[in-house]
């Protein structure tokens, strides 16, 4: 249906992210095809998770299996929003919210005002003018976590059902974000852990209650004896896609999780991470808060301190 | 819902049925089940929950605040649980339990929420309150002794521009304790 009706459809799932920017013009669409048809189970197994896309982030943040072995991800899902939209709202959603940029995410006529910009309407970036990308920054809280705990998603399409791993379904691109066919439908998320994983996400955002983040960590860290075997740090909301920080993975192998190897490898994790100007708050800030979400995430899930936002 | 399209008279209104037939907008038959009625309606397809309480149904109890999900006045239960209803189509709600603000008293008997809330003055200018009283019902329902941060919590999507925020938490106090 999707591939018929073409680029003037989009899905919908909780709408919770659609329906204010269709109401801002930022989307302009002839058909909604509602996925109101998508399954709504979370099956748990020992060491694997296979959450249904039209799961709602509330029975995600709430499931008692998440909370207990996939804990970064039901506190991930937890820290969406506000309480009625995760109500509405779903894990699938939030895979495929739409990136952000306060250029972008304004009603039509205050856009015309400030002149158009590449994403929608106008022919040039705002934001850095002299660039020839959309820098929007991707804005979604589950998505880090589940790249962290190496999700897998599955897409059905008019040309079959194939799976991909979360981490290429985002381009580095803040107007096409999605890698995936625009008539693919994500159906499912599947986790993975080791009986040692231990995973946490640290958000940040202006009001606790309800705001986008402007910088999230979301680790998952294998441990052998007290030692980490392996581990993987994703940011949020620094990036037109979720940013894995590398080089601090590299660090923390082999490594105690004390607290100077901790700060060292925030250190290391913060240092991709380039906000632009086009986030809440001054983008100096949030580059400077990216070591902090990162050292309270480690430390969280090494079990030290709560973190920020908890 | 677009911003081209948002109509504001009653459907009754001749000239707003004129201009809906010319512009071509797609109407559907809904059975909605609101407040415990189930109600036939012939509404554009395109329009909100909140937009089609207020003007098709004329339960405007429930108020139209932001229309972009930050503000939670427009807060009404589905199947039980709050959500906004600027952000969700009538569409796909057929077969859900709606309950609305004018759901919440039981015929002249205010909720136990409604008369703490009258007590202790936990509404000023009101304009959060149904929204407030929707969300906390919900919570006491599922849970009848929350702690003051469970209470905040549930509330957390529903702003009080009037700030009385104090009050509103220990009327749901209030109520959780008369409930018991
Ligand atoms: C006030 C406010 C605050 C918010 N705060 C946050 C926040 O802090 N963090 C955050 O991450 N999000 C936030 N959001 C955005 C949104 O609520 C969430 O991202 C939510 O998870 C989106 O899910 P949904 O089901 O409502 O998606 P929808 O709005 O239905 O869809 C979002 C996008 O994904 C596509 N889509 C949806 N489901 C699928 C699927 N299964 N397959 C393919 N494509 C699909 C849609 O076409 C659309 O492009 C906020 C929104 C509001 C209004
Ligand atoms: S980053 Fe630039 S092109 Fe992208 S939405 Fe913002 S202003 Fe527009
Ligand atoms: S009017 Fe719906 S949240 Fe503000
Ligand atoms: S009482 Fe006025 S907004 Fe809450």
């Amino acid at each position: 249906m999707a591939a018929e009706l073409g680029p003037r459809a989009m899905f919908v799932a909780g709408g919770t992210d659609l329906f204010p920017k269709l109401k801002r013009r930022q989307f302009e669409v002839d058909s909604l095809i509602g996925l109101d048809f998508l399954p709504r189970a979370i099956r748990n197994g020992s060491d694997e998770c296979v959450i249904d896309a039209g799961v709602t982030l509330a029975h995600a943040s709430h499931d008692p299996h998440l909370n207990e072995r996939f804990s970064g991800y039901a506190e991930a899902a937890g820290h969406v929003s506000s309480p009625p939209l995760r109500n509405a709202g779903t894990i699938g959603g939030n895979l495929c919210v739409d990136t952000r940029c306060n250029y972008y995410d304004m009603t039509y006529e205050w856009r015309k005002a400030a002149g158009f910009c590449l994403k929608k309407d106008g022919d040039i970036c705002l934001v850095a003018p002299s660039s020839p990308r959309c820098w929007a920054v991707s804005s979604s809280d589950t998505a880090p976590m589940a790249i962290a705990l190496g999700g897998v998603v599955t897409l059905v399409g008019a040309s079959g059902e194939r799976e991909l791993p979360v981490t290429a379904l985002y381009r580095d691109d803040g107007d096409r974000y999605m890698a995936k066919q625009p008539d693919e439908v994500v159906t499912g998320l599947r986790l993975r852990r080791s009986p040692n994983t231990r995973s946490a996400y640290v958000k940040l955002r202006r009001r606790g209650s309800i705001d986008f983040p402007i910088a999230g960590a979301a680790v998952a860290v294998e441990l052998d004896g007290d030692r980490v075997e392996s581990c993987r740090i994703v940011l949020s909301a620094v990036a037109s896609y979720p940013l894995e920080a590398k080089a601090a993975e590299e660090f923390l192998k082999g490594r105690r999780l004390q607290e100077d190897v901790i700060r060292e490898a925030a250190e290391i994790a913060s240092r991709p991470a380039k906000p632009l100007d086009n986030a809440d708050l001054s983008h100096f800030w949030r580059k400077r808060m990216v070591r902090v979400v990162v050292e309270q995430a480690l430390a969280r899930a090494s079990d030290q301190q709560p973190g920020l936002d908890g | 819902m677009y911003a081209n399209a948002v109509f504001t008279l009653s459907n009754k209104d001749v000239n707003q049925l004129h201009r809906e037939a010319l512009r071509d907008v797609e109407r559907v038959v809904l059975t909605l089940d609101v407040n415990g009625e189930a109600r036939q309606l012939l509404v554009p397809s395109h329009k909100t929950l909140l937009e089609v309480l207020r003007e098709d149904m004329q339960l405007t109890g429930t108020k139209h605040g932001c229309e972009l999900g930050e503000c939670g006045t427009c807060t009404v239960l589905i199947d039980g649980k709050p959500q906004l209803s600027c952000l969700l189509l009538p569409i796909q709600l057929q077969g859900r339990a709606i309950t609305t603000i004018e759901g919440m008293a039981n015929g002249s008997d205010l909720h136990p929420l409604q008369v703490a809330f009258a007590e202790l003055g936990a509404a000023q200018c009101g304009y959060c309150t149904p929204g407030i009283l929707l969300a906390a019902r919900s919570l006491l329902e599922e849970n009848p002794r929350p702690a003051r941060d469970e209470i905040r919590e549930a509330l957390a999507g529903n702003l009080c521009r009037c700030t009385g925020y104090t009050k509103i938490l220990q009327a749901v106090e209030l109520a959780a304790d008369r409930l018991r």
